[in-house]
């Protein structure tokens, strides 16, 4: 234990010894990277099959409180990630962690994140294998940023975009929606508000390959985050060319999250989410892959959702519980509270 | 919300749908001659289009969306006296979220926030008063804003702060009242409307008397109503029911809410406080006498306007519209969104310029949103 003291100083960003202490005793001695290289050097199987493509992706996470009900930061960084490589059919392989830190911040919550990441690492059955750290001046940023790039390889056999959604097509979600983003705003503590909805903070890596074993001609999938499934859909119709009609009866809610919504002026379909995602999949297939999602922990609240159709291209609409009919549009910016 | 539910209930809402048919058919209401009801509220606006109502309900029955929206109805001069206060340096600025998208003449709260001035998104006032208490050498202020549904929290928070004393607490206070806007619409020659729905959560505050007036001075019915989908198909029933004999009176639908008499603490709360002002000025609507409040002298060290010399303090200030809005005329039921030349054009949602396109839960923006315009069109 050669870190001092219980918190992250600038002198653990300067390059020296300290430095070395913390990337150390802090990153290295959990991640287990292969080698200490500038590079991580990388070889899977997988690439020995022709037509393999990788796939490489990458996000920056920041959230406020850290630590919530359900998760952290560092969840969120790993889960996130495998979650954009594996909605594109990739097997998720490897990630980079990149820290920037403010100063200030305990060691013992950034053990809690960096511990947080190896578990999900392990279980999404990927591994972190290079990173970088800096310290920032206290207010240069808040507590922890995280950024994690991951790579993952695309058999030959699968080629899933939104633009190859069809007319007919049926679109499935793995479970109730909003939990994450209710979680934040009750964690955040300045609505007066309790709960007990934990984040839907997920990695969906097995999940995506138990569906696409089921439905091999799913066409595509979009994680839920930011924006929520109103988001996800719009995107998916403006690329496919083609509208896309939700019940509202058939949407996985839970009463909390819309009780919650009703109270603040929110639309639980713009919420987001970390551990959700739409499928697409042909109509033949989407009981096959129903199946399998719900066999899952993670898709245990499946449910199919509605379809694309041939009219209203680019257009989501929703038939709503009394048979009424609405569009339910892109959001400008974020969705702000109203007055009453 | 398992006591909503049965509010939302289809079953109930096709037989209301079916009944409001019936009645409309009975009072010879048509597409061509619509019998007009304005919900003032803009939570009623926002359930109708949420729910498609407007499409289910029978072609004779048309919403007018009134003015019942205070982030849409804030006239551009009140929104650059909030910029400029939440720009001096000493000054945490603290608003509910929705007001911080409204244009002013040169930018928005939000706008103002990325230049750099301290704007806090708050919950209630009370999370104010608890900034203040927290940042005893900063200037906390509280944008006071909305109809009598807001009106009470605020005053209970200026209550509280002269209770503990604190120095560094002030509202700039910008709340309005429903029924004078009402009275300026009933009084416009070109007014056409034959009933209204009042807005259930002011009611819950003031009781339904203070809309005696509406029936008995100008012969219109009017409905107190819930915002559930069945509780507004309800009330336009009961509208109807009026019209079809020849009544006007003040009906209670919200009755599972809405004391007829309001709520006590909350009016003594609001007179405490606040009285009157002479007149205040509305975006689209122009001045209209007694329609907002201002702080009682005995608070006045909590008046944001006294303590920094801004707003009605110093004289209203003269801030033209955006050319070519027709927000009044919308709002009177003279035309619809879709008829406005801008709609859709200069004024959307990211780009608006008139009150009822800036807040979600004004008309445009429900028209734009939930696709009233681009359906209808098909």
């Amino acid at each position: 234990m050669a870190l001092r003291g219980e918190r992250v100083t600038l002198a653990h960003g300067g390059g020296g010894r300290a430095m070395r202490d913390l990337i150390e005793e802090i990153f290295t001695s959990v991640f287990a990277p292969p080698g200490m290289e500038d590079q991580a050097r990388l070889m899977s199987d997988a690439l020995h099959d022709p037509g393999a493509r990788l796939a490489f992706t990458t996000d920056g996470f920041v959230v406020t409180p850290m630590e919530f009900p359900g998760g952290n930061i560092g969840k969120l960084a790993i889960c996130g990630t495998v979650n954009d490589l594996a909605v594109g059919g990739a097997t998720p392989l490897w990630l980079s962690a990149a820290f920037i830190i403010e100063e200030g911040t305990e060691f013992a919550v950034l053990r809690r994140i960096v511990a947080t990441m190896a578990r999900e690492a392990e279980a999404a059955g990927v591994r972190i294998v290079t990173g970088d750290t800096k310290v920032v001046e206290r207010g240069a940023c808040d507590g922890v940023f995280i950024t994690t790039s991951g790579i993952g390889v695309i058999p030959a056999s699968r080629d899933m975009a939104a633009s190859h959604v069809r007319a007919g097509d049926v679109a499935i979600v793995n479970g109730v929606l909003g939990d994450h983003g209710a979680t934040i705003l009750a964690a955040r503590g300045d609505l007066a508000l309790s709960s007990a909805i934990e984040s839907d903070c997920a990695a969906l890596g097995h999940l995506m390959e138990a569906a696409l074993s089921a439905a091999p001609e799913a066409r595509a999938a979009r994680d839920l985050t930011r924006g929520g499934l109103a988001s996800a859909l719009n995107e998916i119709a403006e690329e496919a060319g083609c509208g896309i009609v939700i019940d509202e009866d058939a949407l996985p809610l839970r009463a909390e999250v819309v009780g919650m919504c009703e109270i603040l002026g929110l639309d639980p379909l713009y919420l987001a989410n970390e551990g959700r995602l739409v499928l697409f999949v042909p109509a033949d297939q989407a009981e096959a892959a129903l199946a399998a999602m719900q066999a899952l922990p993670e898709g245990e609240g499946a449910a199919i959702i509605g379809r694309a159709v041939a009219d209203h291209a680019g257009q989501v609409r929703m038939r709503t519980a009394f048979g009424g009919t609405r569009i339910v549009d892109m959001l400008v910016g974020e969705q702000l509270p109203r007055i009453c | 919300m398992k006591f909503a539910s049965e509010f939302r209930d289809p079953k109930l809402a096709r037989a209301l749908l079916q009944a409001i048919a019936e009645k409309a058919d009975a009072i010879g209401a048509t597409r061509e001659k619509p019998v007009h009801i304005m919900e003032i509220c803009g939570g009623h606006t926002h359930s109708i289009f949420r729910y498609g109502l407007d499409k289910l309900i029978h072609e004779g029955v048309e919403f007018i969306h009134g003015p019942g929206c205070p982030v849409c109805v804030l006239p551009r001069a009140r929104v650059d006296e909030c910029i400029e206060l939440a720009e001096r340096p000493e000054v945490i600025f603290t608003t509910f979220g929705d007001a911080m998208r409204v244009p002013g003449s040169t930018k928005s709260l939000i706008q103002a926030k990325a230049d750099g001035a301290d704007i806090r998104m708050v919950y209630s006032p009370l999370d104010a008063l608890e900034l203040a208490r927290r940042n005893p050498d900063r200037e906390v202020v509280f944008f006071g804003l909305g109809f009598e549904t807001t009106t009470p929290s605020t005053a209970l928070a200026i209550q509280q702060a002269a209770r503990e004393g604190l120095a560094n607490f002030s509202v700039f206070c910008n709340h309005i009242t429903v029924p004078e806007p009402i009275k300026a619409l009933l009084d416009d020659p070109y007014m056409m409307l034959e009933g209204f729905i009042g807005p259930g959560h002011v009611s819950m505050v003031i009781g339904f008397h203070p809309y005696d007036f509406i029936a008995q001075d100008y012969g219109k019915p009017i409905v107190v109503a819930g915002f559930e989908p069945t509780d507004l198909l309800q009330s336009v029933l009961m509208v109807l029911t009026q019209i079809e004999a020849g009544q006007a009176r003040v009906e209670n639908q919200y009755g599972r809410v809405v004391p007829e008499h309001g709520n006590s603490v909350s009016i003594a709360a609001i007179n405490d406080v606040y009285e009157k002002r002479p007149s205040f000025e509305w975006r689209g609507l122009g001045e209209i006498d007694a329609s907002g409040m201002r702080i009682r002298d005995a608070y006045r060290a909590y008046d944001a306007e006294e303590k920094f010399g801004i707003g009605y303090a110093v004289g209203r200030r003269e801030v033209p519209e955006v050319e070519g809005c027709a927000c009044g005329q919308v709002m009177t039921g003279r035309i619809k969104p879709t008829q406005c030349p801008q709609f859709g054009k200069g004024c959307t949602p990211e780009t608006a310029l008139g009150a009822l396109m800036v807040s979600s839960e004004g008309a445009c923006a429900a028209y734009w949103q939930y696709g009233g315009a681009r359906t209808a069109a098909e």
